[in-house]
């Protein structure tokens, strides 16, 4: 038993949901009780979808479980099938079906039906939503594909695109343009848009892409080793990843790789000097280990930030995060528990977060901007424009992403040189943050004395004036270095020349 | 005294009820946690179940809850499903690990899940056992929010029964007004009543433990909300007696839930009408002006908050809508009676819900307006329905006169919406 204030996924048949919901012309009986169709809202509400998804609860109540949950399984399934006239079926159990053991499966298989029933396995009480989509899709492909030639021209699938997924809309579309742009047809987008018809001729392309390895990859696996397609490894988010990406693919099919990058601006906004302010900026980063994998690399090799922390809440991707911590310096945390993200973004304070929806909220608990990069997330990040995150335009996507909740360069040299003047003063913030305005003034770190490791620092009256003169966003880092750099030497009071001791020692 | 009229043409008290069974489109009672622990401010939900509960909690509420929130769920793993024993020893070193992180919390609900029920985990067992292990700083009780026992605001019901059997006994002729109301809503009525000169006025639930809200033989009581039935029966039990009445909601229901109040207080007419006469009049204009929109539409409920029935009592009475079909997951005669009565007859009366088959219901009626869960209503809307997602009255203050103008805006929001956009292609 494990207490769980915030989750970062759902259970595994949301995962299942996912699936079903991005696909056409599948429909999922899930023998559920009431009350697991809240499920429906984060598709309809959260990204705003205009069905419902192709769900059917089974709606079982207390005084069922005496009776015959078995027949109102069969009885749902059935009516289902007539109404909804599917081409193939997913049927399977939410947590507390899985208790009762009706097995849905076996119960479908009996009604005799002239579809594809695909039984769903997804151990509630042990797995999460990722490996619940990452098993449906495995499950859906390995029931209906069919050996099929390959296309005559050289084309891939591309895997992995769901429902609810992290701007998997926008990044099939850049996906599919990219590969265009290198002479690549796509046969089959997967699960996002497919039919089990169009699962059924996956084998007919030469390859496969996987955009998101969370939910695609073990289909990938199994389609590499019954039909014999390979299937790319990087994903391409961030310019140097994409850049990989190609050469990869040009490694697979053995075709010239030529690219057009004339679209591409992430490069030059980055070497450009407005953003000399981004250097060193200490950022942290969590969410899904793909995201993060991607977004690690951006962070210090084209954005300039230094990577502080990094991490992932999806288990099923420690391994790799892990021994990428390792390559920047860092233990990687891996774990699903908001409050222990929580406790380590407050010890390593860091100037930036890229996150998920939790991270925002420790975020703006914490006085911290969050740039959000990975699911889940809330509606606001499934945006009416046009934002992918691979390829050439998600590298333009995520440059003004990650800019955006910081203080803009110029300005950031502005609030310095003009600091005393009325109109700067510090709950302020940055201009093109409208709420930033009506900040309250006195946040929790400016209270003094500070106590930290049972030890007690004073900050002497002129020590707590000066401090006061250095901006704003970067107070919290100043207070904290210099308490810091006090214990270590021992120290009781904080005088300006600590002050100043601190900021050389800690100089870059 | 200011009896509201009967409806000419007879009302639906006793119309047949379409009673249907399928698939539900309904949040479970785990829901109401999310209004009630804002309510009881040194109270801790933790309920025993899955990923599923804390994942629905979540998503419920639309948005999270910036900062540590005073519910959680202590997520049974394979281990817990595997011994008992086992699971009532992990449940203590969890509430153990909480009570110890959050000194401010006095009640402590263990609130049972569908998981929790399956495998019949005693909560109740466990609640006295921790009761006395945490007493006197803590006080421990269980209910059920379980989907496979309650439909979304039941968990309320559930919750507040749970709590009468500890009221403390009392003798006294008192007023226990029922139902977790916002804030705001909750100090208009005390001061409604107040004026009245009816009092005592105690409340359930009250905003902390040491309130002195009691109950006894001379206790009478007044709901505030129409699906307190297993409060509503536990009260009963304890000797408490019911003032049946319409529910506070319009200026017409707030009229006719204080004047029973009043009637059973022996308030004469001339301080009722000093008291209620400015604020009706206050009510009527807010109502009449929010309600324009609504004039001659028609509404059709589908079953989420057991509110249906005095919403549209409210809605084709004051707001001048005509009811196609008003769904319920539950109707109890006791309390939906008096609204019932008022409710023009002609709108189908279901109680259950078949989802597809209810769908299939209003798609052929078109209603202008569709009032239904979260999951139905972008696609309804996408169908050219307007909807209104009912999840919104429940978390919205839209009890009593001063309301009673925003609760006929929260309806015509989204047809004056339609009306103002103008988002068609050219021809």
């Amino acid at each position: 038993m494990k207490l769980t204030v915030w989750t970062y996924e759902g259970p595994p048949h949301v995962g299942a949901m996912r699936v079903a919901t991005a696909m056409r012309g599948l429909h999922y009986v899930l023998h559920a009780p009431q009350g697991d169709t809240y499920a429906d809202l984060l598709f309809t509400m959260i990204e705003r979808r205009n069905h419902r998804p192709p769900v059917t609860y089974t709606t079982f109540q207390a005084r069922d479980l005496g009776s015959d949950t078995a027949t109102l399984f069969k009885d749902a399934c059935a009516s289902a099938v007539a109404r909804f006239q599917p081409q193939a079926i997913i049927v399977g159990a939410s947590c507390t079906a899985e208790l009762i053991q009706d097995d849905p499966g076996g119960l479908s298989e009996a009604l005799g039906l002239d579809i594809p029933v695909i039984p769903l396995e997804l151990p509630s009480y042990q797995r999460k939503e990722n490996f619940g989509a990452d098993e449906t899709f495995y499950q859906i492909v390995k029931a209906l594909a069919k050996e099929t030639p390959r296309t005559a021209r050289p084309t891939c699938n591309i895997l992995g695109p769901t429902a609810l997924g992290f701007r998997h809309r926008d990044d099939v579309e850049e996906l599919t343009g990219l590969l265009s742009d290198l002479g690549i047809g796509v046969n089959v987008v997967a699960p996002l848009g497919a039919s089990p018809a169009d699962i059924v001729r996956l084998p007919a392309a030469h390859f496969n892409v996987l955009l998101s390895p969370e939910t695609g990859e073990t289909a990938a696996r199994w389609l590499e080793k019954t039909y014999g397609q390979p299937f790319t490894k990087v994903v391409p988010i961030g310019v140097g990843a994409t850049r990989d990406f190609i050469a990869e693919v040009g490694d697979i099919t053995g075709l010239p790789m030529k690219i057009d990058e004339s679209r591409l601006r992430l490069p030059w906004w980055s070497r450009s000097v407005d953003s000399t302010y981004l250097t060193g900026k200490r950022v942290f980063i969590f969410g899904d280990g793909t995201h993060v994998a991607a977004h690690a690399r951006i962070a210090r090799d084209e954005m300039g930030f230094e990577v502080v922390g990094m991490g992932c809440y999806n288990r099923e991707m420690a391994r790799p995060v892990r021994a990428l911590a390792k390559q920047y310096g860092l233990e990687a945390l891996i774990t699903d528990d908001y409050l222990a993200v929580e406790a380590e973004i407050e010890r390593l304070a860091p100037e930036m977060i890229l996150g998920t929806q939790m991270e925002r909220h420790i975020g703006k608990r914490l006085g911290i901007p969050c740039a959000v990069i990975s699911a889940p997330v809330h509606v606001q990040d499934y945006p009416a424009r046009y934002s992918p995150q691979v390829g050439y335009e998600g590298a333009n996507v995520i440059f003004d992403t990650l800019v955006h909740p910081l203080v803009m360069g110029l300005e950031e040299h502005l609030l310095t040189m003009f600091r005393e003047d009325f109109e700067f003063h510090d709950a302020a913030g940055a201009s093109h943050h409208g709420a930033a305005a009506v900040r309250p003034a006195p946040q929790p770190e400016e209270q003094a004395p500070t106590s930290s490791g049972g030890s007690v620092v004073i900050w002497l009256a002129d020590a707590e004036k000066e401090l006061r003169k250095i901006p704003f966003f970067v107070r919290g880092k100043a207070r904290r270095n210099t308490e810091v750099f006090a214990q270590g030497k021992g120290l009781q009071e904080i005088s300006i020349d600590t002050l100043y001791e601190a900021k050389a020692h800690y100089a870059r | 005294m200011n009896a509201p009229v009967l409806p000419a043409g007879g009302g639906c008290r006793t119309a047949p009820v379409l009673k249907e069974r399928g698939q539900r489109e309904v949040f479970c009672g785990l829901t109401g946690i999310i209004w009630l622990h804002r309510k009881m401010q040194d109270a801790f939900f933790l309920v025993v179940g899955s990923r599923t509960c804390a994942h629905l909690l979540q998503s419920a509420a639309g948005v999270m809850i910036f900062a540590e929130p005073r519910f959680g769920t202590a997520i049974l793993e394979e281990t817990d499903l595997a011994g008992m024993a086992d699971a009532h020893t992990e449940l203590d070193r969890e509430v153990d690990r909480l009570l110890a992180r959050r000194p401010d919390i006095r009640q402590l609900f263990l609130v049972g899940s569908c998981p929790s029920e399956v495998i019949k985990l005693d909560l109740h067992r466990a609640a006295e056992r921790l009761s006395v292990r945490h007493a006197p700083h803590v006080r421990v009780l269980n209910y059920s929010g379980s989907g496979i026992e309650t439909t979304f605001t039941q968990g309320e019901d559930a919750c507040l029964a749970a709590m009468v059997p500890v009221l403390a006994e009392t003798q006294a002729r008192e007023l226990l007004v029922v139902g977790a109301l916002p804030d705001v809503v909750e100090d208009q009525m005390l001061s409604l009543l107040a004026a009245l000169g009816v009092g005592p006025v105690r409340l359930l639930p009250a905003r902390r433990i040491d309130a002195t809200t009691g109950v006894g033989p001379n206790t009478v009581f007044a709901l505030t909300q129409p699906f307190l039935g297993d409060t509503h029966a536990a009260l009963e039990r304890r000797g408490a007696r019911h003032i049946p009445a319409p529910f506070p909601f319009g200026e017409e229901g707030t009229t006719a839930w204080l004047s029973a109040i009043a009637a059973e207080f022996g308030v004469d007419a001339a301080t009722f009408a000093a008291v209620t006469d400015a604020p009706r009049a206050r009510a009527r204009k807010a109502v009449e002006q929010a309600s324009t929109a609504l004039s001659g539409k028609s509404v059709f409920f589908f079953p989420d908050s057991q509110l249906e029935i005095p919403l549209a009592r409210f809605l084709t009475r004051e707001c001048g809508m005509t009811a196609i079909e008003v769904g319920s997951p539950y109707i109890h005669d006791a309390l939906h009676g008096p609204d019932l009565d008022l409710l023009p007859a002609g709108p189908q009366i279901s109680e259950g819900q078949d989802v597809e088959r209810q769908l299939d219901r209003a798609r052929a009626a078109r209603p202008d307006l569709t009032v239904c869960g979260l999951g139905l209503a972008n696609p309804l809307e996408a169908e050219g329905l307007s909807t209104k997602w009912a999840i919104e009255l429940v978390f919205t203050p839209v009890h009593f006169y001063e309301q009673a103008g925003d609760l006929a805006g929260l309806f015509s929001r989204p047809l004056r919406r339609k009306s103002l956009l103008h988002l068609e292609a050219a021809e």
